[in-house]
């Protein structure tokens, strides 16, 4: 029987005959249904006091009494006074609302549930109602007729529902008239309920593991080293060729910093060994870093003082080991804090150099003050000046489509550099429906800190939009195959694809370069990084042309590593070995 | 319920005007005008000021459109802004021709269970429709506030009025504004998720404007009201020095008032967004965040947590993994 925190339980049906009517009663007189299976476990206690978070208290959704300080409508409206002072983000767009409705069908939460406090308008009048109560002249005359209402228990209960039914994707941002950005306002609440102790588990475990293990998953410095050594091996197995593995490496010319999902989450796997590949022939000389272990930072999805927090270790380990410039994998969120929050909080990078190119000499100017590069430019500029040895006619047997991920789509503008890198490793590539892609991409439902089990129900509904889409190019070209640039992508963009789309598969880009590209000394490549035969390239009767790397690899090189089936269990147990905190926090009880 | 209550108030404030102007009309004619300029004036100023003392900690574009990065990737200047000129495009775009609300769309379930997301311009029609044609009404009152009046209104009023249709000249600004308000108050009532979302505040400002149009409409077509007087009053009011010359329909003090309660209304309201869009911070900054360093004027010292702490922690683990370490 299939439970209600898993896929099966949800009826395809139920989900697609969404009623986006709103219902009669007027949204400030309908009370939150917090229904299981929409919403995210609180945050536990012994992780806001490994961060020294305020008012760390063991609490239950559907508890009544959340345990609220006594004075808490105190700290959240001087919380409130204290963010309009110092965003004018936050203050503006508190004003400037003119409920126009363009917002409304935009965001894929309320397309796939069809509540409309998901409406990003409504979702942002849960907070203006109170701004306007409080801090407006008409709100504190006309009350209620002014559209303001009082600050009640409720509504803290309403707002922790709805703020983390918000992925912080800003396409809403995109179609505003005035472009207000809800992710701005969401951030703002999260902060604001963090100020009562109020936490997702899913998000503020990763943040005290971050901080203390210099990863999301809390996997320590041997962990990890076993970690990358098992992809080695998995790599030597599918290439024959061994790969260098520099970790903590004092004066290499490059931090190569990644999202650290990449680790041990299947696809993200694949790119992660796909990254070891790709530098390795390159010949980059680069290296892993243990302590600044992510790039990823769930700080976003609490504080923009966690984002601080948990950001500092990187320009602290690439001083430390006296690198030359910061090479950032392929991350979303990681992206936004890189490219929009970075050199702000923890800059400048005066210690560092403008990224310049080993391969290709080109000095990356757009970088020229954070020094760091993403690895698609880098890639993209490789592959342009013909640095790469490419065999495209490998990756025939896929038929892929991107996802542009919604924090470099819409905080960086990332596009064409992975639709050129993809195009170069992949004869078969097929954009999905234009409303779909680039600056209007859906997210994929998980985001900003989502990505959990137990709010599964949302999860497919808001990655209906995308599923449906991946859906529309499986039927229309035959498409097998999801590329995306965002490790939270990787993680559970699967799940959207078996609900909605079964049949198509989940890659990073990176995993496709990798299979695609002939590597010095390889042995003929019969098996892609996932260990499975790669069609066309079977061991007998094989393609001319792939003799010559079969003459060097195979035969000078006899591997030893566990069989192709073992790939998956092997690095979890490898992760595992490290890993203290772990990822309990999807098995953590509510009830 | 929402739409009812605005409507009763806009209309009882109509025939206050109407019934008491007569006998009022110094009140009505000078006092309130300058009242409502001068809360106009001043409410928008403190507004602006509020914001702009508000920093932009971060910088944060919504970048719709290609980045600029390698030199060979043509980039989208005015969906991704990299400099100052071009960030003035994206603006004009926005302010001038709403370019956001061009890209709107409409979520559809087709039959064959797949979303569709159809164009939708009719908001956006309706929203330029109305701004455009309020733009050229307000250049087309300059007249009455000028002696003489320059060359760019009457150029407008030609304009305006270029189908030459009745005496006086029919003007299309006034017809457009009207049906572009009562068209987005339609929608406002009649779709269903729009209304749902909407306040007292939402349907106030529309019958506020549909009440001045409709008497400003009525006074140039219906019941002609004397010019010369108004434009009299109009300088008078303009240069301090205000008269009140005798035999200008109470219906003019109706729409002078009703203009007064929009601009004393227009800074505690929505209608700043008038202003405001000028301070948008995902639009108004260049997406030059990697190649300038922003600076966030309340930055301050967090708790981090160091390499020392870290490899104090785990000192052991890590020799033992062969990893190098600081001290031993």
């Amino acid at each position: 029987m299939a439970r209600w925190d898993e896929p099966d339980f949800y009826d395809k049906d139920e989900l697609l005959s969404v009623d986006w009517q709103p219902p009669r009663t007027p949204w400030m007189k309908t009370p939150v249904d917090l229904r299981k299976g929409t919403y995210i476990y609180p945050g536990k206690a012994k992780n806001l006091e490994a961060l020294d978070l305020p008012f760390p208290h063991d609490w239950s959704v559907s508890d009544v009494d959340w345990k609220l300080p006594e004075d808490w409508q105190r700290i959240v409206l001087e919380g409130m006074a204290e963010r309009l002072k110092k965003y004018r983000s936050f203050k503006l767009f508190m004003d400037i609302c003119v409920r126009c409705g363009a917002c409304a069908d935009k965001c894929q939460f309320f397309i796939g549930s069809g509540d409309p406090k998901n409406m990003p308008v409504l979702r942002a009048e849960l907070m203006r109602s109170i701004y306007r109560k409080d801090f407006t002249a008409m709100g504190r005359i006309f009350g209620s007729l002014a559209g303001g209402r009082e600050l009640t228990e409720d509504v803290i209960k309403e707002w922790f529902y709805y703020f983390y039914q918000c992925s912080e994707c800003r396409r809403c941002s995109v179609f505003c008239p005035y472009g207000i950005d809800t992710a701005e306002i969401t951030m703002m609440a999260r902060e604001l309920l963090g100020l009562l102790g109020l936490y997702v588990n899913w998000v503020i475990e990763p943040v005290a593991n971050c901080f203390r293990y210099g990863n999301h998953l809390g996997i320590q410095p041997h962990g990890l080293v076993d970690t990358l050594e098992f992809m080695v091996d998995d790599i030597e197995e599918a290439t024959g060729v061994r790969v260098k593995l520099p970790i903590n490496k004092k004066g290499a010319e490059v931090l190569f910093v990644v999202p650290s999902g990449d680790y041990v989450a299947l696809p993200g796997v694949y790119t992660c060994m796909a990254y070891l590949v790709i530098l390795n022939e390159l010949d980059i000389d680069y290296t892993w870093s243990t302590y600044a272990s992510e790039g990823g930072n769930f700080g976003l999805f609490t504080s923009r003082e966690m984002v601080k927090r948990l950001n500092a270790k990187i320009y602290a380990e690439a001083k430390r080991l006296g690198v030359k410039w910061i090479l950032g994998a392929e991350c979303g969120h990681m992206w936004r804090v890189f490219h929009q929050y970075m050199d702000t909080m923890n800059g400048p990078a005066d210690f560092l150099e403008v990224p310049t190119s080993p391969l290709t000499g080109t000095v990356f100017e757009h970088a020229r003050s954070t020094k760091a590069v993403h690895l698609m430019e880098f890639l993209a500029d490789a592959i342009h000046h013909g640095k790469l040895k490419l065999d495209p006619s490998r990756n025939d047997h896929i038929r892929v489509t991107y996802h542009d991920s919604c924090n470099p789509a819409r905080a960086m503008g990332i596009f064409e550099e992975p639709r050129y890198v993809i195009r170069s490793v992949c004869n078969n590539f097929f954009e999905m429906p234009r409303n779909t892609i680039r600056e209007q991409t859906f997210c994929c439902g998980s985001g900003a800190g989502l990505g959990t089990d137990e709010n599964m129900e949302m999860r497919l509904r808001g990655g209906m939009p995308r599923g449906l889409a991946v859906r529309y190019v499986q039927e229309e070209y035959g498409v097998n195959q999801l590329a995306a640039m965002c490790a939270i992508d990787r993680a559970t963009l699967p799940t959207v694809c078996d609900y909605w789309a079964p049949g198509v598969q989940v890659t990073g880009i990176s995993e496709l370069v990798a299979n695609a590209m002939v590597l010095e000394g390889e042995k003929r490549r019969t098996l892609n990084l996932r260990l499975e035969p790669i069609p066309g390239m079977e061991a007998e009767g094989a393609p001319e042309g792939a003799d010559e790397g079969a003459d060097e690899g195979a035969d000078d090189r006899p591997v030893e590593v566990p069989v192709a089936a073992g790939v998956a269990a092997s690095v979890t147990t490898g992760a595992g070995a490290g890993t203290d905190a772990s990822l309990e926090a999807g098995a953590t009880g509510d009830a | 319920m929402k739409a009812v209550l605005p409507l009763v108030i806009v209309a009882a404030l109509f025939l206050l005007a109407l019934l008491l102007a007569p006998s009022a009309i110094w009140v009505f004619a000078v006092w309130i005008p300058y009242a409502a300029i001068t809360i106009f004036v001043l409410g928008m100023i403190l507004r602006v000021m509020g914001w702009a003392g508000s920093p932009v900690p971060f910088r944060i574009p919504t970048t719709a459109g290609q980045q600029k990065s390698l030199a060979w990737i043509p980039r989208s200047r005015l969906e991704n802004p990299h400099s100052t000129p071009e960030v003035i495009g994206r603006m004009a775009l926005e302010v001038l021709f709403f370019r956001s609300l061009l890209r709107n769309t409409r979520t559809q379930m087709a039959r064959d269970r797949h979303l569709v997301y159809g164009t939708s311009w009719a908001l956006w029609l309706a929203a330029l429709a109305m701004h455009w044609s309020l733009l050229v009404i307000l250049t087309g009152h300059l007249r009455l506030f000028t002696q003489p009046t320059p060359g760019f209104v009457t150029f407008v009023r030609d304009l305006d009025g270029v189908f030459h249709v009745g005496l006086p000249v029919f003007h299309i600004s006034a017809v457009v504004f009207v049906l572009a308000l009562a068209y987005l108050l339609y929608r406002r009532l009649a779709d269903r998720q729009v209304h749902y979302i909407s306040l007292i505040a939402d349907y106030f400002p529309l019958f506020l404007l549909l009440g001045i149009g409709i008497t400003g409409f009525w006074m140039r077509h219906v019941s002609r009201t004397d010019v010369r007087g108004v434009k009299e009053l109009a300088l008078g009011l303009v240069h301090f020095t205000p008269t009140v010359p005798q035999g200008i329909a109470p219906l003019f003090f109706a729409h002078l008032f009703l203009v007064s309660v929009l601009l004393a209304y227009f800074p505690f309201s929505k209608l700043v967004h008038m202003a405001g869009i000028f301070l948008s911070p995902t639009r108004n900054l260049a997406n030059t965040n990697r190649e300038i360093r922003h600076v966030n004027p309340w930055n301050y010292a967090v708790k981090v947590h160091t390499y020392e702490e870290y490899e104090d922690e785990f000192r052991e683990k890590m020799v033992g993994a062969g990893l190098p370490v600081e001290k031993r």
